[in-house]
Order: C-alpha cells, then sequence, then structure tokens
C-alpha cells in the first residue's frame, strides 16, 4: 500500500513554473486514486504565491528555503529532497521532466532505493497499482512501465498533463530554513538566451527546416513566432547546416515536443523528426513537396512555396491581431 | 589521469520501430544499430581530456557481443582499451548503472563521460545514477567543459539559457551535442584498433526495478485537410487555427 505522494516543485528566479503546477495536480489526482494523501516540497530562497498550489489540489507546501538556494545544485538539491522524503514517509515521489528534474531525480532515487520511471505522459492506476505510459525511440514507441520497489519516483512531460482551472483554494505554507547546503556542485552563473522561448517549454512552436534554404531567410519563421508567442524551432538539416543552434532542434537527437500547435515550415518530415513533433496537439505544413512525410501527420496543410506561405501567414495573423 | 567513457550500442536513428514478438521490446529485424549519438560527444571530450592531461581512455559498455562493433569504434577513434561488461537480458536503468560503476571503481577512472541519453530508452539518467552510487559529483547536459587542477566547470543545457556549474574531481559528465565535433577514425586508427583489447567479463547482476509491461506503437495520427497550394489558402488556415483547432 502506497503511503503519501510528494510532489516536487520548481522555481526559477523565485517564481514557481508552470510545470509545477501540472507535477501539484497530478500528484494530488494519484492520491484521490489511491485513497492517500499528496503534499509539496520546493527548494529556494524567496519563492511568491506559493499558496496558490492550493488551487491544484496541494493542502501543504513546504518550502525549504536558504539564501544559496536560489540557483540549483545538484549537490544540495539531492540531500534536502531526499531527507524531505525520509521524513514525510513519502513514496510516490512526482517531478517535472526539465533540465532540473532530469538531473535531480535520478540522483534522489537512488538515496532513497527508489526505481524512477522517467518522461511518463500518463499515470494510471490499476488494482491499486501504478501503471506509467512513457514514449522511447523519441516516441517512435510508447511502454506501460511497472515500477516494482516500495518508493517510486515518476518524471512527468511537461505540457501533456493538465493542471486544469484553479479551484481557488490555498495550501498551508510551512517554511523551513536550513543553515548550511552542500555546494559541491553549484551553479556560478546563468546565462539566459535574450528573450527567447524554449521549444521545450512553449505551447506554440514555429520550426524551419531545409526548405528555408538559409540562415538568412529565418527572419520570417522568427517574425512569424513573435506574433504569435511561440519559440522557434529547427530540423536537424537546418541545425546540421549551421543556420540553427542545436538548442532549438526538435527530433530524436533534439528536443522532443508536445506544444499545443506546432508550425513546420520547409521541413520534409524525416522519421527522426516526426518522432519528435508527432504529440503535437495540431501540427501545420507548408512545404512544396505534396509527398513530403510531414503531410501524414499535420492537421492542416499548405503544399505551396514557404517563401510566399510564411509572408501571407504573418500578414493575416496581423489582422486578426489588430 | 584515468578516463572512462561509457558507450551504448544502440538502433540507428533512421530505424522504423516495429513491436517485438514479447510485446515488450522491438523487433530486431533489420535495424542497424551505432553508437549511441551522443556518446560519440562523450568519446571525442574523453580523447581530447587524455590529450590535455596525459592517462588512459578505457571504453567500457554493457550489452551482448554485438556491442563490440561500437566499442570498435571508439577504440577506432583513440581510446585505449575496452571492456564488454557482457549482459543479455533485461535491466533498466539503475541495474545497468550499478554494473557501470562497479567496473569504473576497479578502473580508478577520476573522470566519466557518458551521453547525456541514449536514443533507444531516452532515460537520460544512467550517468547520474552511476554517479551517485560512486559518490562521484555529477554534471548533465554539458555544452562547455574546462578542467583545472581538481577544478571542473561546465556549462549545462537549461530551458531557454545555459547554467555555469563549478565542481570538482571525480566527476561523471554527460555530453549534449555541441560539446564538440566528433572526430573521425582514421585508416590508421581503424587498423590500430584491431590490436587494442576487449577485454570481456560478466556484468554484475543486481534487481531492475522498471518492469515493462507492454510496447505498443502511437495510435497513428490522421492525416489532415490540405489547404492550397499558395499563399491564398492562408486565410482559412488562420480562421481553423482560431475556430476550429482554438490553438491562436
Amino acid at each position: 500500500m502506497a503511503n503519501k505522494v510528494l510532489a516536487i516543485l520548481e522555481q526559477r528566479d523565485g517564481n514557481l513554473k508552470k510545470i509545477s503546477l501540472e507535477v501539484s495536480k497530478t500528484a494530488s489526482d494519484l492520491a484521490g486514486k489511491l485513497n492517500i494523501e499528496a503534499e509539496a516540497v520546493v527548494i529556494g530562497n524567496e519563492i511568491a504565491d506559493l499558496v496558490n498550489v492550493g488551487s491544484y489540489g496541494i493542502k501543504k507546501v513546504t518550502h525549504i528555503k536558504n539564501a544559496d538556494l536560489g540557483n540549483y545544485s545538484t549537490s544540495a538539491y539531492t540531500e534536502l529532497v531526499s531527507n524531505f522524503i525520509d521524513e514525510t514517509g513519502a513514496d510516490i515521489i512526482l517531478f517535472g521532466n526539465t533540465a532540473l528534474g532530469k538531473d535531480l531525480a535520478p540522483h534522489v532515487a537512488v538515496k532513497v532505493n527508489a526505481g524512477i520511471g522517467v518522461d511518463c505522459t500518463n499515470l494510471d492506476v490499476s488494482d491499486g497499482e501504478i501503471i506509467a505510459t512513457r514514449p522511447v525511440y523519441a516516441g517512435k514507441a510508447l511502454v506501460n512501465i511497472k515500477v516494482n520497489s516500495d518508493k517510486k519516483v515518476f518524471t512527468l512531460r511537461p505540457n501533456v498533463f493538465n493542471a486544469g482551472e484553479p479551484s481557488g483554494e490555498t495550501a498551508e505554507v510551512e517554511v523551513k530554513n536550513v543553515d548550511s547546503v552542500n555546494l559541491s556542485i553549484k551553479v556560478t552563473e546563468t546565462k539566459k538566451s535574450e528573450g527567447k522561448l524554449d521549444v521545450a517549454e512553449a505551447s506554440i512552436i514555429v520550426s524551419g527546416g531545409r526548405g528555408m534554404k538559409g540562415p538568412e531567410h529565418f527572419d520570417i519563421v522568427e517574425e512569424l513566432a513573435d506574433l504569435l508567442g511561440a519559440a522557434v524551432g529547427a530540423s536537424r538539416a537546418a541545425v546540421d547546416a549551421g543556420w540553427r543552434p542545436h538548442s532549438e532542434q526538435v527530433g530524436q537527437t533534439g528536443k522532443t515536443v508536445s506544444p499545443n500547435l506546432y508550425i513546420a515550415l520547409g521541413i520534409s518530415g524525416a522519421i527522426q523528426h516526426l518522432a519528435g513533433m508527432r504529440s503535437s496537439k495540431y501540427i501545420v505544413a507548408v512545404n512544396k513537396d505534396p509527398d513530403a512525410p510531414i503531410f501524414g501527420v499535420a492537421d492542416y496543410g499548405i503544399t505551396g512555396d514557404v517563401f510566399e506561405v510564411v509572408p501571407a501567414m504573418i500578414e493575416e495573423i496581423k489582422k486578426i491581431k489588430s | 589521469m584515468k578516463i572512462v567513457v561509457c558507450v551504448n550500442h544502440v538502433p540507428d536513428t533512421a530505424t522504423k520501430v516495429k513491436v517485438g514478438a514479447d510485446g515488450k521490446t522491438i523487433d530486431p529485424a533489420g535495424v542497424t544499430y551505432v553508437v549511441n549519438p551522443y556518446d560519440e560527444y562523450a568519446i571525442e571530450e574523453a580523447l581530447k581530456t587524455k590529450e590535455k592531461f596525459g592517462g588512459e581512455v578505457v571504453v567500457v559498455s554493457l550489452g551482448g557481443d554485438s556491442n563490440k562493433e561500437s566499442i570498435r569504434k571508439a577504440l577506432a577513434m583513440g581510446a585505449d582499451s575496452a571492456v564488454l561488461l557482457k549482459n543479455d537480458s533485461y535491466r533498466d536503468s539503475m541495474s545497468v548503472a550499478k554494473a557501470l560503476a562497479e567496473e569504473i571503481k576497479n578502473q580508478g577512472a577520476e573522470i566519466v563521460f557518458f551521453g547525456k541519453q541514449s536514443v533507444d530508452y531516452d532515460n537520460s539518467i544512467t550517468g547520474q545514477i552511476t554517479a551517485e552510487m560512486l559518490g562521484y559529483n555529477c554534471i548533465t547536459v554539458v555544452v562547455e567543459l574546462s578542467i583545472e587542477g581538481d577544478k571542473v566547470i561546465a556549462e549545462r543545457e537549461i530551458e531557454g539559457g545555459k547554467e555555469v556549474v563549478e565542481t570538482k574531481l571525480p566527476v561523471v559528465i554527460t555530453a549534449q551535442k555541441g560539446l564538440n565535433e566528433p572526430r573521425y577514425a582514421s585508416l590508421k586508427g581503424i587498423m590500430a584498433a584491431k590490436r587494442k583489447t576487449i577485454e570481456e567479463k560478466d556484468a554484475v547482476q543486481s534487481e531492475s526495478f522498471v518492469e515493462v509491461v507492454e510496447m505498443k506503437k502511437p495510435v497513428p495520427k490522421q492525416a489532415g485537410k490540405i489547404l492550397g497550394s499558395d499563399a491564398s489558402a492562408v486565410p482559412e488556415l488562420v480562421r481553423l487555427l482560431r475556430e476550429e483547432a482554438k490553438v491562436i
């Protein structure tokens, strides 16, 4: 029998990330199905509006606090989260599958002797057992897994679990100040890509491929992305050609994404690219070649020249925005 | 400096995945296996580290006899020797890491390189687990690395930017694309690799917590509407995105 579900929340610059609401809601739903309690923990310095996680089913959140904990530290966070798991007796532990969660969760799993299932897109309960579904081979296949250890760690793919509408309830916040933290692994600086949304976090992505014909033509991709509040993505062909940075690459050797809207411009749809974006909720493709595989997964397609169609899209969206 | 690089042997990213007869793994028929793409960056960084500080690069790989193809490739690129931890049955990442950690301890490695993830199960956790089991420091998804004395400074990729991370040896580094440009094996390297030894031993047994119940193909997405072949289709596209999909 499971004992308690613990949601590990994540803050950046003192604000909770969106994934934390998804993890909160999923933890509270899962606890409901198992008829047990859920609570949450977050590590950081000053953190705004923690009471709001009450809106996503969490009754109590513990804030482990120290001036040196504002930035992530693998060593400090591992120790503090692992100790907290021991203190609370939690045995089902949920993280977001983010840069931080992916780094931290396996360390914690070893410390608390838990099995770990990562990048889950669904958590189900069947006969009191948790069955997690997750994509493998970059989404070319799915597996259902069980974790057969007393303590279980799962990480949740961002933007897949629905946090739902806030209920308006508030959570009890307990602040636990810690005196000293283990900074043997320490973040000394964070370099932000100025004003850019990351494909892994965006709800709309506008991606360009080989059909953009050169780095100088990505200005229209960027303009369309800006208008839509979207992140710019790229195919492997565009990245390997040196047109775009690898951080924008979508596909099997880049990022696997599930935005609400994915707009593929001049992308033919190689199998490794489709694997990385096929779980997007809506897909738009613009490509001259009507036989391009991208049209096999697109909800809406235009078999035309990107250099005519994209400027027209920019004009049309400007029109409706004004 | 003793350097270990862990190398995995995985289906090529162009593989069309079919579910195997057991319903839990892929059908290996017709699949081409290659060095895990991210491990190539790990191998390159291991070689560069050796070139800078001297020492030895040992390849460690867990799997069946076919892993020797990927091991030979790493040896041809310039690694000095290799250990194949023989294993033919399913293991989860925790169990893989246990066997790797045991061997890394035997080797007395000061720095260990992994690819940031294998492109089969996409777990991206084996490096971290191995580090935690060894009590080594660990930095993941690294795109830039420098080592001075026992001080390690790395840049790791995060959402919308990078973090500069500082720690000390011994350390496990997981490599991201962009860390370096992996070299091609020279003919001389390929010839030399044939003479290098691959030590074979049984991988230490341990329990796997994660059990695969079922593997399935995702529900195929239905092809949608082609709205036209030029810019005149754009107003309809934008209307559908607003009114039908409600995503803009």
